[in-house]
């Protein structure tokens, strides 16, 4: 097991890939992350900060801090390269998809059998092994500059190395154990990260409410995995949607070159394959009885997932059991990928850093929660058509989900004032669309959309980011100028010119500012990330403007020049197409998602006029900027960066038909189509060029964009306007900014009452009140008992004369000496006591002597 | 393997107890605290050491079949049947391995005691000398006897060490409550060992063929042996109906109760468990952990080890309620296994006493052990009734599941009373409405706190996951309805666990405490340190143990594993 067999070995090297990061992690947390202790004042912890009045406060010093952004953005870096050269490795196999990268050891003994853990590299890990590792790099470079001034930079750096350890564990398990654990650790990510400012109220309640919701969901997901392992006996996803299922007992096997099974072991050494080619050999002679007997050959080339789709689920009769799976399993998507109704912690995860925002939104956690039902497709599909109008359970409940979720959050998205919600909410929408895209058999599209969304929409939290941090910068400049008119220095306002030189941690900072307004004079409620303070950043963060622009107009999907059209246009296409054959849930989804797209671009022409168009609304707009320095270089070089991607990603899925750009882009075919179907046994049907879901998506997002500029940008809002959007809705844009209310709506159905619960039902009445209340009856009933003998005692004695109680007071006076009260004492006493019994016993077997 | 001559097992039993006496004799002034503490770390360190031996010593010549290794077997009290006969299977090696562990962990803990130290150091070793006793017993009397051996160092360890305020209440009700509940397993046991006379001699020889613990059993004579009582009281049915003139099957049940109620109190299973909270919540930081860590398992261990193999037709015959509906006891344990897992979540959840949320945290965890021994239960049952395998993978997995658990809980549950009785020492409350922001003045702490919540809630990639996750995926054949309710004790688990760091480690810190010091002392660091390193270790890679679990499990329900 040395490490030159992995790198050598293309089947060992993924499992290098999440090392790296994970390695980094653990170096800076328990080797590099030094502190040192600086008064609670110091410009080093942000400056004055009201919760630690007179107190010393960790600071990470600046060797550790620079040594561990090395080791972290080493670990990201060779997970980066390792990627690459794993996808290399993958793409240059023969017929690959049919033939894959795997290998796996063996995990768990369980009985005769066992559990095995390994990696897998097929078609659907490539792509997402383009995608994450740059995702992942780009924030890491982003939180260098970004986090700069944290006083806990080393931790960040250690807690999203981690995170991306884990998301890189999910994308390479070959099982769904290994991918589960991968999802939770980023769950623990999320949480640390969400509450890494954990003196804020709402941090750490954000980060309480992120790890909550999604354990609601994490638990069923956790049922689901249980009941696929107990139907299955395995988890690899190979062996549940690609090679045969081992032939039931007494079932006819007419195959001898198992045209399936056997391919596995062509890359595969492990031994589940091994022990499949046995099955499938010795089933040769088996005997001609079972179901299936008359179907023969395909009756053994069912998937698990097949058969499991023939089988009653062990509870709620009427649904199969891959049906009743599926369902827990895509819960366990709805909570990490935040789709109704468990969406609420995500607009919230916004208290984290802005890289963590990015890393959650795009790179990790929500594409973690879609891939895991990309990766378990053929599943929830067993057993339907989608194509042909026959919907399973699962499929149903994902378009139903999928639909309602990209609308209800695009409409939420409309009227809020918060740049980081905006896209919060944009984000649940859009993860609705794949969802959406899955419930109707579009594999690929959803495939597609997540991909391309992952690169806009880093891109956009990274921008927003830049926008916050340099109306923070605009926020100190005019800070420091009031200082420097009423204390009469200008040095002060230069030093908030210089980048470097301000050293107050933003958000912390922002947040305390609301906090303790009273504990500094100068500070009043401003609101770096609120729209309505900003206005006209286009003049002052040029850079920013750009990437942001190309971000937006991807995530709104203008035609044609950006990724997100393409892959959008995809998921319509799919839903005309089942539309137009009068299938109900194509159309469902057809419907919710236009509208739900022409929102999409509504809102981000709103968030582009009122962020960057017009003239600046406040002091602090007029100044914003990213300064000079590493700082504003590490920030922007990730945006342009992804700005690329974020146009670019979209010309590999290019239907091949398309008018002119197909024959350029795909000239031998829809090279991402022909890449990810081999993830699956059998190809999705390829849809024929259809001119009017393309004028469709021309007209929803052309349409949206110039609405959304009408309203907000061809008169641009004025300080202290109020939204014309109130106008137009009423008291139901006051109902969206509140988000439907359901956060109140989950505080009084599901938190108050469990709080009660849990207080004073399980512990003050069950625990307290019933059960030792008996027990103490009990001890009572025994006193009374007890009492009661002892008067009977002492009239019977008395009765029989004074001799006995002169007894028993000698007695007790003898007694006497020997109860000292001392517990040492009675302790030595009962020891040597038991030492004498102990010795006898021993000799008495003769233990002491030999042993037999 | 033997220790200057003396059998393995038995050395660690008495050399524990010495170990205690002789920390006895030393000086007991202040001035020798000192030499009496690293001693007494020194010694259980040594016994860990043994511990450790005996665990690999078992896995390189036992564990692939999991049949019983090191065995010793003197005759004490031929009369009565009586041996000294000690032996480990894999479920027994797991277990003295983890009461290796964490003696001298709790020891170094103890460090912080000022007064009576000699005592307190030697209950300790006392009491791990019961443990081993108990989880090294294959004779029925000196498992009793460990059994309850353990019970007085540990009530002396609460009611002198315990906090001032509840100790006096906390250690009666331990004590009345534990020996209360083994006066009826002490009748059983007189019970069962005189009635194995009472198997007629053509059934013991039918059944010798196919059991080797018969092999030197002579017929008609009284036994202790767990092996042999497990072979033939079952048999006792097939004696004819009537024993000492009562209806064997009531017989069967009345021992079968006493037992129960025993090992439940002792879990603890759901309602037996309120001895628990009070217990946890008073006793010494050591007493804390060592409750938690091991005490607990002896009640999960006596399951498996009796009351399984004892009872087969008990567990699986259907009863009626009140003719309301009709049940058995493997299912009745279930049921009240899931309560456990619900109400001792949601117990945790409503606390504010830090002591008392990880007390309600092992009624939680122990839920799942309870949960997997029902699976077992019946699986075996079916199997010794009329030979039914319907669930024998779910049982294999659901029981490996409850062995690992146990051994998973004595780490985190440890850990956290660790750390709960640290931040207990330095502030001297355990109200956690009077803690906040501790992160900031205590980031080591933090992190050591953090990583073993998370242990304790069962995150993946540590060691508490796996072992849920098997009892899951084992009683969701079995017991479905009740594996899906049990769900919501998993999510309140989280619930728990985010209220304990939030309200040690998150919010504005409590300026009461600003001069207060509150970071982890190096001492409990290193006491900590190896509990974390095996939290890991068994979270990615748990086979090292599992494998040695589910040998001897696999064997027990009747599918041997294959060298």
């Amino acid at each position: 097991m040395d490490l030159n067999q992995f790198i050598n070995d293309p089947n060992l090297l993924p499992w290098l890939i999440p090392v790296g990061p994970l390695l980094a992690f653990f170096i800076i947390t328990l080797v590099t992350n030094k502190s040192k202790l600086v008064p609670a004042t110091s410009d080093e912890y942000g400056g004055h900060h009201p919760d630690y009045d007179g107190m010393n406060v960790p600071v990470v010093g600046d060797v550790s801090r620079v040594i561990s952004i090395i080791v972290g953005m080493s670990g990201a870096i060779a997970a980066w390269l390792i990627s690459l050269r794993v996808v290399m490795d993958a793409t240059a196999l023969h017929d690959f998809g049919h033939e894959v990268l795997t290998s796996s050891v063996q995990w768990l003994s369980l009985g005769t059998s066992s559990f095995n853990m390994g990696v897998l590299v097929d078609p659907l890990t490539v792509i997402m092994l383009i995608m994450v590792p740059i995702a992942v790099l780009m924030i890491f470079i982003y939180s260098i500059g970004y986090m700069a001034h944290d006083p806990r930079q080393a931790r960040f750096f250690s807690l999203i190395s981690l995170f991306a350890g884990a998301m890189l564990i999910l994308v390479v398990a070959d099982n769904l154990l290994l991918l589960f654990v991968g999802w939770e650790i980023m769950g623990l990510c999320s949480y640390m990260l969400i509450g890494f400012w954990y003196e804020k109220k709402s941090a750490y309640n954000a980060a309480i409410k992120a790890f909550t919701t999604t354990r609601v969901a994490d638990v069923i997901m956790l049922l689901g995995i249980a009941y696929l392992f107990m139907s299955t006996g395995t988890l690899n996803f190979r062996d549940l949607m690609y090679n045969a299922a081992p032939p039931l007992e007494g079932e006819t096997v007419a195959v001898v070159e198992g045209e399936v099974a056997v391919e596995g072991e062509a890359v595969v050494e492990g031994e589940a394959s091994a022990a499949e080619g046995e099955a499938v050999v010795e089933g040769e002679a088996a005997a001609a009885e079972g179901e299936h007997a008359a179907e023969g050959e395909e009756a053994h080339a069912d998937t698990w997932a097949i058969r499991l789709a023939e089988t009653p689920a062990i509870i709620f009769g009427g649904i199969s059991a891959a049906g009743l799976i599926g369902i827990f399993l895509i819960i366990g998507t709805v909570g990490k990928s935040a789709q109704f109704p468990l969406h609420v912690w995500l607009p919230d995860a916004m208290e984290g850093p802005t890289p963590v925002s990015a890393m959650i939104h795009a790179a990790a956690m929500v594409s973690a929660g879609i891939y895991a039902i990309i990766r378990m497709y053929p599943l929830f599909e067993a057993g339907g058509h989608p194509h042909h109008g026959e919907f399973t359970a699962p499929l149903l409940f994902m378009a139903v989900v999928g639909a309602f979720t990209a609308l209800f959050a695009a409409t939420i998205a409309v009227a809020q004032n918060d740049v980081k919600k905006v896209l919060a909410y944009s984000t649940i929408s859009q993860l609705g669309f794949m969802m959406a895209a899955l419930g109707i058999g579009g594999f690929i599209p959803a495939a597609f959309h997540l991909i391309t969304h992952a690169f806009f929409k880093a891109l956009l939290f990274m921008a927003s980011g830049a926008v916050i941090h340099g109306m923070e910068h605009g926020e100190h400049h005019v800070h420091a100028h009031a200082h420097g008119h009423g204390g009469g220095g200008a040095d002060a306002a230069f030093a908030a010119h210089d980048e470097g030189g301000h050293a107050h941690g933003h958000d912390t900072h922002h947040a305390h500012a609301e906090e303790h307004a009273h504990a500094d004079e100068h500070a009043h409620a401003f609101d770096p990330q609120d729209m309505m303070n900003m206005g006209g950043l286009r003049k002052t963060m040029p850079v920013t403007f750009i990437t942001f622009l190309i971000g937006g107009l991807s995530l709104a999907g203008l035609p044609l020049i950006t990724a997100g059209f393409w892959s959008k246009d995809e998921i319509l296409a799919e839903a005309w197409l089942g539309l137009t054959e009068g299938f109900g849930p194509h159309a469902l989804v057809f419907v919710m998602l236009a509208l739900a797209a022409f929102l999409t671009a509504f809102y981000t022409a709103r968030q582009l006029s009122l962020t960057f168009l017009g003239e600046a609304r406040t002091e602090e707009a007029k100044h914003a900027n990213l300064g000079r320095g590493v700082v504003s270089f590490t920030m922007t070089l990730p945006l342009v960066i992804l700005a690329f991607f974020a146009v670019t990603a979209g010309f590999v899925g290019v239907h091949p038909d398309f008018p002119i750009l197909g024959s350029i882009f795909s000239g031998s075919g829809n090279p991402f189509f022909n890449l990810v179907s081999k993830t699956l046994v059998e190809a999705p049907p390829k849809i024929d060029f259809n001119i009017i879901p393309v004028l469709f998506s021309f007209a929803i997002a052309l349409g949206g964009l110039w609405l959304g500029f009408r309203v907000y940008a061809r008169k641009p809002l004025t300080a202290g306007q109020p939204d014309p959007l109130i106008g137009v809705l009423g008291t139901y844009h006051n109902t969206l900014k509140n988000k439907y209310f359901f956060d109140e709506l989950y505080q009084t159905i599901f938190v108050r009452p469990s709080q009660w619960v849990s207080r004073s039902v399980s512990y003050l009445f069950i625990d307290k009140g019933l059960i030792d209340g008996f027990l103490h009856t009990l001890t009572r009933v025994g006193i009374w008992t007890g009492d009661l003998i002892k008067v009977l005692n002492s009239w019977l004695i008395d009765g029989v004369g004074d001799g006995v109680p002169e007894l028993v007071a000698r007695f007790g006076n003898w007694i006497r000496s020997v109860q000292t009260g001392r517990v040492q004492q009675y302790m030595l006493l009962i020891v040597v006591v038991a030492l004498v019994i102990g010795i006898a016993f021993a000799l008495s077997t003769g233990v002491l002597q030999a042993s037999p | 393997m033997t220790i200057i001559g003396i059998d393995v097992l038995t050395f660690l039993i008495v050399a524990s107890a010495l170990g205690g006496v002789a920390l006895l004799v030393l000086p007991s002034a202040p001035a020798y605290r000192t030499l009496v503490r690293f001693t007494a770390v020194g010694i259980a360190a040594v016994l860990a050491g043994i511990s450790i031996a005996v665990f690999f010593s078992y896995t390189g010549s036992q564990a692939a079949t999991g049949v019983f290794g090191l065995e010793v077997n003197v005759p004490w009290f031929p009369v009565l049947g009586v041996d000294w006969h000690l032996g480990i299977d894999g479920i027994s090696a797991a277990m003295i391995l983890l009461t290796g562990i964490l003696t001298p962990l709790a020891i170094l803990i103890s460090f912080e005691i000022e007064e009576r130290v000699n005592m307190h150091m030697a209950l300790i070793l006392l009491f791990a000398a019961g443990s081993y006793g108990v989880f090294s017993a294959m004779d029925l009397m000196i498992f009793f006897l460990f059994y309850e051996l353990t019970l007085v160092p540990m009530y002396f360890l609460i009611n002198q060490w315990g906090s001032p305020s509840g100790r006096e209440y906390a250690s009666k009700k331990f004590f009345i409550y534990s020996l209360g509940g083994s006066l009826g397993m002490l009748l059983a046991i007189q019970l069962i060992g005189w009635s194995v006379s009472q198997v007629p001699a053509e059934i013991v020889e039918s059944l010798r063929a196919t059991t080797p613990a018969l092999a030197n059993y002579v017929a008609g004579s009284p036994s202790f042996n767990i092996s042999v009582i497990s072979a033939l009281w079952p048999a006792l049915n097939e004696a004819g109906g009537v024993f000492l003139g009562i209806n064997v099957e009531t017989v069967k049940g009345l021992a079968f109760l006493g037992f129960f109620v025993a090992f439940a109190i002792k879990v603890p299973v759901w309602p037996f468990h309120t001895w628990l909270p009070d217990a946890h919540g008073e006793a010494p930081t050591a007493g804390s952990m060592l409750l938690a860590g091991v005490m607990l398992k002896l009640g999960a261990y006596g399951f498996l080890r009796l009351v399984i193999p004892f009872f087969p037709d008990v567990w699986v015959n259907d009863f009626s309620v009140l003719g309301v509906f009709t049940t058995n006891w493997a299912t009745v344990l279930a049921f009240l296994a899931m309560l456990g897992v619900v109400l001792g979540a949601f117990s945790a959840f409503g606390q504010t006493d830090i002591k008392r949320l990880v007390a309600y945290s092992s009624v939680n965890h122990m839920g799942f052990v309870a949960m997997g021994i029902a699976v077992a239960a019946l699986a075996y049952g079916q199997m010794v009734v009329n030979g039914g395998t319907e669930y024998t993978q779910d049982a294999i997995i659901a029981m490996n599941g409850a062995v690992l658990q146990m051994f998973n809980h004595g780490l985190s549950s440890a850990g956290m009373f660790l750390l709960a009785g640290g931040i207990y020492h330095k502030t001297h409350t355990r109200d956690m409405t009077q803690y906040g922001g501790f992160w900031v003045k205590a980031p080591i702490y933090g992190g050591i706190f953090i990583f073993t919540s998370m242990a304790s809630l069962g995150l993946p990639g540590l060691n508490g996951f796996v072992s849920e996750f098997l009892v899951v995926r084992g009683s969701w054949a079995v017991f479905t309805t009740l594996t899906l309710i049990s769900m919501i004790g998993l999510l309140f688990t989280g619930g728990y666990i985010l209220k304990g760091i939030r309200a040690v480690l998150h919010g504005p810190f409590n300026m009461h405490w600003k001069d207060y010091k509150l970071e982890i002392e190096p001492r409990e660091v290193i006491a900590i340190a190896p509990l974390m390193a095996l939290m890991l270790i068994t979270g990615v890679a748990p086979n090292w143990i599992l494998s040695v679990i589910n040998a001897s499990v696999s064997l027990m329900l009747g599918v041997p594993v294959q060298v």
